[in-house]
């Protein structure tokens, strides 16, 4: 693939690669590994990131410093973090990363002008919980070419905010062991967008998918500023069994100057159905061709194309709410088989 | 609304209609309603008696109630529950559930229980074969009964043969043979029937843990026979229109055209046509034994005292096998369906134990599943059958004394004035005098006809007395589906009255518009056109050739495993089943939205 060291498309990579591409990055490889498309993408690896901090340990200790502090500490917690992402972002990328970097973003953007989202892909997601992942930046609808060196270091910033600085001291989780990678991608202009869910959210079912979208791009659905429309599938029977298109007054669209920005719906669309019987059935095939390539229930973020008309797949995570409940089997196998009968005949349900 | 506090009507608050006090009365003593009863939650029996009952029916009532309640309180011993108490008002059954609370009385039960019950679920097999040889004596026995005959004088022989028994005895002894082999039947009826809907639903409360969302239809596909004999008339009926084509024969089936009309024409045909008569022969014994209805009433006739049902649907038939279709089911492709889909919902539970947990269950409940679809027919259809076959030959007997018109008039007196009348006319056959009921019962017979249609023309309430904070009388809630949930929808349902909605158990998903077709009861299925959606108070799988003609079905009555919503998916016609009042609520005509996934019906015009 004629990528360099620091560079790695995602057909690439896979989970097993982390360590190296944080786990959003992995993440994206081992979808693009399952077949399942998602917008193309190439992860600067934490090697990258490694050299950068090189660098910039030539002046002064980072990890050192920020493994020195106290978590109770805020106000030395707030003057570290601001005197570290300071430095960062003043200083020069490294030569080798820049040049790869540059190469890396001319070939994704293959001659277009397409905007681009530069995504926080830290090594530490997967020890951490979920919502570790959600303290690093994000930058999505980068247009401009020398803009994406510029978020990849506020990505490896943002590993130094007080919250994220925070939160790893309080989880005493070691700082040598903390690194950032950064994801490089294509930004999908979805006529629509959503989440899906592998295993209900509301029921726990495994046995349905619950797919929730609505018109534009996923930011509106995923940052609950519209109700989505609402469909609940059968895994097995593939019947849609719950239809509840909903009032979708706003959307995301792609802001002129990069962002985005809420426009309202026009009245016939409000009240229609942002995706046919069709889509459904392919999205509830996508979400359980996840689920099975991971063994475990997901939690999927998901675009239409407005051009294509593609099916792509932003993200996905193991759901962790229900699977965390399921400690305690629902029936056990019975030495005698009779015995399971007695639930129903032998027991006075209480008021 | 307010649930803890909700009630419906007291029994004491519902008035026999003006004019039908008599006709009410008549009814035996220990099924009236009393003051006692206003303290105790009691719902209408619409499932199995949707229209009001006339004097001789309540027999069904009485022997059903008997034999079950044997069944649950004194036979299998049920922990948690004894038999049904049932009261009659304006014609129309209402039960109500008689649950053991005492926890030491639930204990003892509990042992009788696994001593009687298990024993039955250990040895299913050999006491099913052994329940089908009862079944098939006891319907050669009824079928054996002499026909009824008063002659002028006693035979020459008998009295040669010193005999000593004169013609009139054999009157009564037959009656109550007839009547005793009915009681019996309904022993039989309910010999498996409980212990076979609890090892069913003992799976479905387990699917319904493990997968919460799973539709109640998608269930009851699991554990559905294939190939059980309530699917046989309907499967005959599809061999019939195939030997018709093959035979040459078919343009004599013509829609509208009669069965007496078609039957004459194939006889005039020759050999071919009279082939396709044997054909049909062979068909109607035994398996047009089956009734346009539930079985329940005497006016629910077989296909086989009224080939006008079957004949209705062959033409149908018919142009399916000329258009090529071989209308044979799948039986094959079916099987290996239902094992796909038990297995793919096993990959989907969360540990190897569910698993086990999860065979273990449906191993038990397609164990028992044969008895719980295959009893009907043999019941419900054919000894049922039998049984208001006999009476009406009392009936015509007793009209042909002058008793009343018509030996359809029977079925307006009680079986105890039936016996009443049948020792009036053996006494006046005695003595040589006329018989006193001519003068008693014409009277009767037309203001009981009065009453019944004017019950018709009122409904009553789904339920009386205060509403229990839970129902788990296992009986109940298996044989009527009856659940908190469900009573919490009545009790909304007559408050929505405006609403264009109505709610009812998805039983077979897909989305259809159409004219609704109300029908009533089951001698307006004649109305029902190309294209309708079918809209009755309970569907029945005898109905199955009218399911080729409809759109879609609404039915006030049934839950997902309903014979109605086994056939509505096999046709693959969107249908809502248990919707309360469909058939009050939706008009003639009017059209409506049928959608079977999500068990809604929409009045849309």
């Amino acid at each position: 693939m004629g990528a360099g060291a620091h560079i790695a498309w995602f057909d690439e990579i896979g989970l097993g690669d982390r360590e190296q591409v944080g786990g959003k990055g992995g993440s994206l490889g081992e979808l693009t590994r399952a077949g399942i498309a998602v917008p193309p993408g190439y992860v600067v690896r934490t090697s990258a990131f490694e050299r950068f901090l090189e660098s910039l340990e030539r002046e002064a200790p980072v990890r050192a410093a920020v493994a020195a502090l106290k978590a109770d500490d805020l106000e030395s917690i707030t003057a570290c973090s601001r005197a570290l992402r300071r430095g960062m972002e003043e200083a020069e990328l490294p030569g080798e990363v820049l040049e790869e970097l540059t190469a890396a973003q001319a070939r994704l953007r293959a001659g277009t002008e397409q905007p681009v989202a530069v995504r926080s892909s830290a090594t530490c997601e997967d020890a951490l919980d979920a919502s570790f992942a959600g303290l690093q930046d994000t930058y999505l609808w980068i247009r401009g070419a020398a803009q994406v060196p510029e978020r990849v270091r506020s990505c490896w910033a943002s590993l130094y905010s007080v919250p994220s600085i925070s939160y790893r001291l309080k989880h005493g989780f070691p700082e040598e062991r903390v690194a950032m990678a950064v994801v490089v991608q294509i930004m999908v202009d979805a006529g629509t967008a959503g989440v899906m869910f592998t295993r209900s959210p509301t029921t726990g079912d495994r046995s349905v998918v619950t797919i929730e979208g609505a018109w534009g791009l996923g930011s509106a659905v995923v940052g609950g500023e519209v109700t989505p429309d609402r469909w609940v599938l059968g895994k097995i029977t593939g019947e849609i069994s719950v239809r509840e298109i909903s009032d979708k007054l706003i959307q995301h669209v792609p802001a002129a100057n990069g962002g985005v920005e809420a426009v309202a719906v026009s009245d016939e669309r409000r009240r229609a159905a942002c995706l046919s019987d069709a889509q459904l059935q392919e999205l509830s095939t996508i979400a359980r061709q996840v689920e099975r390539h991971y063994g475990r229930a997901q939690d999927i973020e998901w675009a239409i194309d407005r051009h294509s008309g593609a099916i792509l797949l932003l993200q996905s995570r193991p759901e962790t709410v229900w699977s965390a409940r399921d400690a305690a089997p629902i029936a056990k196998p019975q030495q005698d088989p009779l015995m399971h009968v007695m639930s129903i005949f032998g027991t006075r349900r209480c008021p | 609304m307010n649930t803890q506090t909700a009630a419906f009507p007291a029994p004491s608050s519902l008035q026999v209609l003006p004019g039908t006090e008599q006709a009410q009365a008549a009814y035996p003593y220990y099924m009236q309603f009393t003051a006692a009863d206003d303290a105790r939650f009691w719902f209408y029996n619409s499932m199995h008696f949707p229209e009001p009952m006339s004097a001789f029916d309540m027999v069904t009532a009485e022997a059903a109630y008997c034999a079950l309640g044997s069944s649950t309180t004194r036979v299998h011993c049920l922990p948690t529950t004894l038999g049904i108490d049932y009261r009659i008002i304006n014609g129309r059954v209402y039960i109500g559930g008689n649950a053991v609370t005492d926890p030491a009385q639930i204990a003892r039960r509990t042992g009788e229980f696994q001593q009687r019950a298990f024993y039955y679920y250990g040895n299913w097999e050999r006491l099913y074969a052994q329940w089908r040889e009862k079944m098939l004596a006891l319907i050669r026995e009824a079928q054996g009964l002499p026909k009824l005959e008063l002659p002028e004088f006693e035979p020459l022989a008998n009295v040669h043969a010193g005999r000593g028994i004169a013609a009139n005895h054999a009157l009564l002894d037959i009656y109550q043979k007839t009547l005793e082999g009915y009681f019996r039947m309904w022993h039989h009826h309910f010999e498996f029937l409980l212990l076979g809907y609890g090892a069913y639903m003992t799976f479905f409360a387990f699917c319904k843990k493990a997968f919460p969302e799973i539709s109640d239809q998608t269930v009851a596909r699991m554990v559905a026979g294939i190939e059980a004999e309530i699917f046989r008339p309907d499967e005959e009926l599809r061999r019939l229109a195939r030997r018709a084509v093959e035979l040459g024969v078919d343009d004599e089936f013509k829609e509208g055209r009669t069965a007496q009309a078609v039957m004459a024409a194939l006889e005039a045909r020759g050999a071919a046509g009279r082939e396709w008569l044997e054909e049909l022969a062979t068909s109607r014994d035994p398996w047009f034994n089956i009734n346009v209805g539930d079985g329940f009433y005497h006016y629910h006739r077989s296909w086989n005292d009224d080939l006008s049902m079957p004949f209705a649907g062959l033409p149908g038939y018919i142009a399916r096998v000329k258009a090529g279709e071989s209308l044979k089911r799948p039986i094959e492709n079916l099987q290996a369906q239902r094992r796909q889909l038990i297995q793919d919902y096993r990959d989907l539970l969360g540990s190897e134990e569910e698993r086990q947990a999860y065979d273990q269950m449906i191993a038990l409940a397609h164990r028992v599943f044969p008895y719980v679809e295959g009893h009907k027919f043999y019941c419900e259809h054919w000894y049922t059958n039998l049984f208001f076959n006999k009476i009406r030959e009392f009936g015509a007997l007793l009209a042909a004394h002058g008793f009343f018109a018509r030996e359809e008039d029977v079925f307006q007196l009680t079986h105890y004035e039936v016996e009443a009348a049948i020792i009036d006319l053996m006494t006046s056959w005695s003595n040589g005098s006329p018989p006193r009921g001519p003068e008693r019962w014409p009277q009767i017979v037309s203001e009981r006809r009065a009453a019944i249609a004017e019950w018709a023309r009122h409904s009553t309430p789904p339920a009386l007395g205060p509403v229990p904070d839970v129902i788990d009388d296992p009986a109940i809630v298996m044989l009527w589906g009856i659940t908190r949930e469900s009573l919490d929808r009545w009790l909304r349902a007559t408050s929505d009255a405006g609403s264009r909605e109505l709610r009812g158990f998805a039983a077979s998903s897909g989305i259809v518009e159409g004219p609704a077709c109300v029908v009533r009861s089951v001698e307006e299925i004649a109305r029902v056109r190309q294209g309708d959606i079918l809209v009755c108070q309970i569907t029945n799988p005898t109905w199955a050739p009218i399911f080729q003609k409809i759109a879609g079905a609404v039915s006030d009555i049934g839950g997902s495993m309903s014979h109605a919503a086994i056939v509505a998916r096999e046709f693959g016609l969107p249908a809502v089943v248990g919707t309360g009042n469909a058939t009050s609520r939706i008009k003639d005509g009017q059209r409506i939205r049928v959608d079977g996934g999500r068990g809604v019906v929409t009045l849309l015009s």
